[in-house]
C-alpha cells in the first residue's frame, strides 16, 4: 500500500563522512562511508536540482565535515542555482579566510558553527582534536562579515555547567542564534551514553538560566535549548515524521529517511545514482515503511498525539525496545518507558561521581 | 519594542525571499521557513531598507482600502515586531544607521 505523500521540505546532504574531529557523540553511523564511494560534484548538483524540483526549499550541507570536500564552493553555487536556501553545518575545520570569502561569494545563506564547550581543554577532549582555538578564530572572521551565524553548542553532563560561559562567547561574537543542543543518544553518543547523560538537576538549572537569558536578549539573539529525549514526557516528531518533510542523502548517494535509519534491520535504501530523488521520495520502500500510521501499534494507534509526534523516533524504538515498530520508549505512555527510567535512575541516583577521565570511544576517520 | 514609524526595516542577514518564479513564496530564515500569503508577502517585499514603516503602512492601507486603517497599521506594526523578535528584521534608524543587528 502506498501512503499519500507531501513534498520534501528540506534536503540533508551528508557530503562526506570524513572529518578532522572525532567527537564522542558524533551522530554519524558507526559504519562510516569511504571517500572513494562519495558522490561526485555533478551527482550532487543533479541531486540539488531534483530536490528543488520535488519542492524542497532548503539544503543543509553537512557531514562528517563538509569542508573536507574540496569542491564545497562549487556545491554551494550549484545548490543556490537550483533555488535552494543553503545552510552549511560545520566544525570550522579546515577553514581559512580565503575559503570563507569564496563560500560567501558563492552566496552561502547561513553558517552553523559547532562548539564542544567554552573551555579549550575539555572541548578538545570531547572532539579528540585540537579544534577549539581555531573555532574561536573562525568566529572572529564571521563577525567581520555579513553572514548569518548560528552557534551550535553540543551539551552533555560534562559541559552543561559551561553554558553561561558559552553564552558570553556567543554574545560577544554577534551571532544571530545560539543553540544549546543536548546530545541525543544514537550512533557514537549511544556508545558513550553513561559518560554523557546529564542529571535532571543539571537540566533544570540550565533551563532556568537560559529562560532568563532569552528574556534579556529578545530581539538581539535567539537562544534555543534542546533537552535530551530521555527527559521528555512525550517524544519529538522525529524528522517531522518519517518520510514527511526531510530526505537525507548519504555520502554514497543512498537516500535515507533519517540519519540513523541504517540501524533498522531489513530496510533497503535506494540510491540517487540509479533512481531520481522524487521517485525515491514517493516510492522507495524505506520511505514507505513508517510513513503514515499503518505501522503503528498501541498506544500510538489510537493516541491523540499521533498526528503531532508521528509515534516519535523509530531508531530510538529500535535502540531501546529492540523493535522499530514500538512506540518511542521516551514517551510516558509507551510500555517500554521503564527502560528509559532505569537509565535515568542510574544517572540521577548515582552516589559515585563520574570518572574524571572516562574511557571515551572516539569516532574514527576513514580514508 | 514597537517599530519606529520613521525607521526603515530591512531583512536581516540570512533572511531572504525565495525567487519570484517559484510556486510558493516563502521567507527563508536560518532554521525555519515562513510561508507567505498576500499581506505578509506585500509587507516583507517592502522591507528593503528603503521603505519607512510609515510608507509600508500607507501603501498597505491603499491596497486594503476597505479595511479599517488603524487596524491595518496595528497589524503591520505587530507583524514587524514579531519578525524583529525572530531576528528576521533590522530597523535602520531614520538617520540611516542600524540601531540593531550591528555586527
Amino acid at each position: 500500500m502506498t501512503v499519500a505523500t507531501s513534498t520534501p521540505l528540506a534536503l540533508i546532504a551528508e557530503l562526506t563522512h570524513a572529518c578532522p574531529l572525532h567527537c564522542v557523540y558524533c551522530s554519524n553511523p558507526l559504519e562510516l562511508i569511504r571517500r572513494a564511494d562519495e558522490l561526485s560534484t555533478d551527482d550532487w548538483a543533479r541531486v540539488f536540482r531534483e530536490a528543488a524540483g520535488a519542492g524542497a526549499l532548503q539544503v543543509d550541507l553537512t557531514g562528517g565535515e563538509p569542508l573536507a570536500r574540496t569542491d564545497l564552493v562549487d556545491l554551494v553555487k550549484a545548490a543556490r542555482t537550483a533555488g535552494l536556501y543553503v545552510n552549511l553545518i560545520t566544525s570550522g575545520l579546515p577553514l581559512d579566510e580565503k575559503r570563507l570569502d569564496a563560500l560567501l561569494d558563492a552566496k552561502l545563506d547561513h553558517i552553523q558553527l559547532s562548539f564542544q564547550g567554552a573551555r579549550e581543554e575539555s572541548a578538545n577532549e570531547f572532539s579528540g582534536t585540537k579544534a577549539h582555538a581555531h573555532k574561536l578564530r573562525v568566529l572572529g572572521w564571521l563577525k567581520q562579515r555579513p553572514i548569518a551565524t548560528t552557534l551550535n553548542v553540543v551539551i552533555h553532563s560534562r559541559n552543561i555547567d559551561q553554558i553561561p560561559e558559552m553564552l558570553a562567547i556567543a554574545e560577544s561574537s554577534g551571532a544571530n542564534r545560539v543553540e544549546f543542543a543536548n546530545v541525543q543518544y544514537y550512533g557514537w553518543a549511544f556508545v558513550n551514553r553513561e559518560n554523557l547523560l546529564p542529571t535532571r538537576k543539571q537540566l533544570d538549572y540550565s533551563l532556568e538560566f537560559l529562560r532568563a537569558a532569552q528574556e534579556r536578549l529578545r530581539g538581539k539573539m535567539q537562544i534555543e535549548f534542546v533537552v535530551p529525549d530521555y527527559y521528555a514526557k512525550f517524544p519529538k516528531a522525529c524528522m517531522g515524521g518519517w518520510g514527511r518533510k526531510l530526505i537525507l542523502i548519504a555520502p554514497n548517494g543512498d537516500a535515507l529517511p533519517c540519519h540513523a535509519a541504517r540501524i533498522i534491520p531489513g530496510l533497503r535504501f535506494d540510491n540517487v545514482r540509479s533512481r531520481s530523488l522524487i521517485d525515491i521520495w514517493n516510492n522507495s520502500a524505506a520511505f514507505q515503511e513508517f510513513r503514515g500510521e499503518a505501522w503503528m501499534s498501541e498506544p500510538c494507534k489510537n493516541c491523540d498525539r499521533r498526528t503531532r509526534d508521528f509515534g516519535g523516533c523509530r531508531c530510538q524504538a529500535l535502540l531501546l525496545a529492540q523493535d522499530a515498530t514500538a512506540a518511542d520508549p521516551v514517551c510516558s505512555l509507551a510500555p517500554q518507558r521503564f527502560k528509559v527510567d532505569v537509565i535515568l535512575a542510574a544517572v540521577n541516583d548515582s552516589a559515585t561521581a563520574l570518572p574524571t577521565k572516562p574511557d571515551w570511544r572516539y569516532r574514527p576517520n576513514r580514508a | 519594542m514597537k517599530p519606529d514609524l520613521d525607521s526603515r526595516p530591512q531583512l536581516a542577514a540570512g533572511c531572504r525571499l525565495n525567487e519570484k518564479d517559484q510556486p510558493t513564496r516563502v521567507l527563508h530564515m536560518p532554521e525555519r521557513v515562513l510561508r507567505l500569503n498576500g499581506p505578509s508577502l506585500q509587507i516583507i517585499e517592502r522591507c528593503d531598507g528603503r521603505h519607512t514603516v510609515r510608507a509600508i503602512v500607507s501603501e498597505l492601507q491603499m491596497i486594503y482600502s476597505t479595511a479599517e486603517p488603524a487596524r491595518v497599521e496595528a497589524d503591520i506594526l505587530g507583524y514587524l515586531e514579531l519578525l524583529h523578535n525572530q531576528r528576521a528584521l533590522d530597523f535602520k534608524a531614520a538617520g540611516g544607521t542600524d540601531h540593531h543587528g550591528e555586527k
